[in-house]
């Protein structure tokens, strides 16, 4: 018999617990919802699990604003399809917190409450059209480096969320990228249209990973739990380094004049994130925070009459099929 | 002669129907009551911004310049939009849209089932598809007509408000002009006429189900397939075109 | 707080001949229209042939304190797998 089993036999205290549930992590083995686990891994992953799916659903509306505005038949099939993307994802998301015992309206509270945060990035408007394509390509891959790492986070659910979103997200980034490398083959205005979406989306992509992981006060333990599974740095790092080329590679200009490969490392250098901005944008001081979170809110509102009618629907048909 | 439509208008007026209402429903996107049914409608959205495609396409095809379905969708004014009113109706709440929906899903249903016959094959072909979805919409709709009209007052109360509102709207969809008639004696075009009675119908069963009443001797308000519309579809057109009216000539 | 509807446990068939495999939880008040929400978020790129609904609540799980009695006495049976037998260099398959 394991040696992790016998202590159920036995009855463990907390910190043979605690240990058993790390011997489990390091070996690499998922936890999943009934298993026991620390209260604050259970606390820190409801919040970025929740936060993971408001960033998903508050992430619609930026691009949402662009459906009845899509220049062509064809882009406008493929935004909604996208956008419709984001919510499935917030969908997953909410699904796999949910096996932590959090209900979605719970979830739904803190958010409007403001206790639960949701990436910043969408507190950035979206001016022009290929702000759509600046975000496609920036935004989602900056998300997909992050969740391609995150799919081997301890959590099983939330691993499992990860590889699916993963998954159907490949075709995000591809269209921004069209987007822009067709805006790019254009007119004079076009592009400098897409050059103006990158001046303005960069740095706040970059902000997208979070804090250096000298200042991240999370990081420590949520890589010994396997939360995390790379640092901010090294994601940041790495998306940058993949950028680069497909920059180059349509003719668009990267807002960073120390952005340059230094052999030494094998990385590009970069220069330094405006962390006041972060912090501003973090803590409601971004240009569209308070619309994103009204739209939210007006949104859950006014569907509250439809789900008070599933509600008492659901109930009648209970109660008809206990009298049948 | 001289009064007749080509097949290619009349194609581009089933395009239309597909176009306002595909947009109409995109607006739902992010903005409905839970996020399960905010995909759904998405996904009705995208089937009928995919028919009007269909539409489209063919329409540019039989119009054989340097046409795409882009031109319809994008090149043309208000009076040259020939979608029926109902469409074009702003979503409105939740109740709005579904009635809507549910009208025009049980006329789709039909029509779509006689367009299959259609002597021409490439619509009989967009028909097969299309049905397909509708079949799925049909059942969507009417599920939710039950729910609204069985839970709680105030659904009950906006259901009525918005079979209220939309009835006017719907007897447009059985009026066919002289020149689609002709199209119908060709064994082209849906006859339209030949559909009210089922619809009638149906929706009168549905509603007499969940208490809903039915307007009586309510005056329609018709025009669009003359290209009069309402105020409504001018708003529409001047975002859905904003980019290629502001850029012309560019590809996207 | 309670949530508007109950939730349901989604499963799908991703194509014949394989098990139906769980793919997440969505909300619906009744299970036809969770079966209909499970086409909507589940299979946007038809990614099924056949959808299993089941509400959260009608499934029996296994404790996590009965770990050790469900499966560990299974566990000591290593002759019920395949790998457990040697073969001789020579044969190839069996």
């Amino acid at each position: 018999m394991d040696r992790r089993d016998i202590g159920r036999f036995v009855g463990m205290d907390q910190a043979e617990e605690e240990k058993v549930f790390q011997e489990r992590v390091d070996a690499e083995e998922k936890i999943e919802p009934k298993d026991w686990m620390p209260d604050k891994y259970r606390k820190t992953l409801i919040r970025q699990i929740s936060q993971h799916a408001h960033s998903e659903v508050i992430g619609m509306q930026p691009e949402g604003n662009w459906l009845t505005r899509a220049p062509t038949l064809h882009r406008k099939a493929v935004l909604l399809a996208k956008v419709q993307d984001e919510g499935g994802h917030g969908l997953y998301l909410y699904s796999a917190a949910e096996t932590m015992g959090v209900s979605r309206e719970e979830m739904i509270d803190d958010l409007h409450e403001e206790r639960a945060k949701y990436a910043s990035i969408f507190n950035y408007p979206t001016l022009t059209w290929s702000d759509i394509g600046a975000i496609g390509w920036l935004v989602d891959s900056a998300a997909i480096v992050n969740q391609i790492s995150l799919q081997r986070t301890s959590y099983g659910p939330y691993a499992r969320a990860m590889v699916r979103i993963c998954k159907e997200e490949s075709f995000h980034q591809r269209q921004g990228y069209n987007i822009m490398m067709t805006l790019m083959r254009g007119s004079d205005e076009q592009k400098a249209m897409a050059q103006d979406s990158v001046n303005r989306f960069w740095w706040p992509v970059l902000m997208m990973f979070g804090p250096h992981d000298s200042d991240s006060v999370h990081s420590a333990q949520n890589m010994k739990w396997k939360i995390k599974r790379q640092s901010n740095d090294d994601l940041r790092q790495k998306f940058i380094d993949q950028t680069v080329e497909q920059a180059n590679a349509i003719g668009i200009l990267l807002p960073d004049p120390d952005l340059k490969w230094n052999e030494e490392r094998g990385h590009y250098d970069f220069g330094e994130i405006d962390w006041e901005e972060f912090r501003r944008s973090m803590s409601g001081g971004g240009p569209c925070s308070r619309l994103r979170l009204a739209h939210h809110r007006q949104v859950h509102e006014e569907g509250e009459w439809v789900r008070e009618a599933m509600r008492v629907y659901e109930n009648k048909k209970r109660s008809n099929q206990e009298a049948a | 002669m001289g009064t007749e439509i080509s097949v290619k208008e009349y194609v581009v007026r089933l395009g239309d129907d597909a176009l306002i209402l595909g947009h109409r429903l995109s607006e739902w996107c992010r903005n409905a009551p839970f996020l399960e049914e905010d995909l759904a409608l998405s996904n009705v959205a995208l089937d009928f911004i995919g028919r009007a495609s269909m539409f489209y396409t063919y329409a540019a095809e039989l119009s054989g310049q340097d046409v795409t379905e882009d031109t319809f969708a994008y090149q043309r004014d208000c009076r040259d939009f020939k979608n029926h009113l109902i469409h074009e109706l702003p979503r409105g709440d939740f109740a709005f849209t579904m009635v809507r929906q549910y009208f025009v899903d049980v006329y789709s249903l039909a029509f779509m089932t006689s367009l299959l016959e259609s002597s021409d094959s490439r619509l009989a072909a967009i028909a097969g598809k299309a049905i397909k979805e509708s079949e799925y919409h049909h059942r969507r709709s009417e599920e939710w007509m039950m729910r609204l009209g069985e839970s709680t007052q105030e659904s009950h109360r906006r259901l009525q408000s918005a079979v209220d509102e939309l009835w006017r709207f719907t007897g447009e969809l059985f009026d066919q002009d002289s020149p689609e008639r002709e199209l119908v004696a060709n064994g082209v075009a849906v006859d339209t006429r030949a559909l009210e009675a089922d619809w009638n119908q149906a929706i009168t069963a549905t509603m007499s189900k969940i208490s809903i009443e039915i307007p009586k001797d309510e005056l329609q308000v018709t025009g669009g397939r003359e290209g009069k519309h309402t105020e409504f579809l001018g708003f529409l057109l001047s975002e859905l075109q904003f980019l290629q009216r502001t850029y012309p000539g560019l590809e996207w | 707080m309670t949530s508007h509807t109950q939730l349901y446990e989604i499963f799908i068939r991703s194509q014949r001949g394989l098990d139906h495999k769980h793919v997440g939880s969505l909300h619906a008040d009744d299970a036809e229209q969770a079966l209909q929400y499970a086409r909507d978020v589940y299979t946007r790129r038809s990614e099924g042939v056949s959808i299993w609904a089941v509400k959260s609540s009608d499934i029996a799980a296994s404790q996590e304190s009965d770990c050790g009695s469900f499966y560990d006495p299974l566990d000591d049976k290593p002759y019920r797998h395949a790998s457990h037998y040697d073969l001789p260099d020579e044969v190839k398959s069996l």
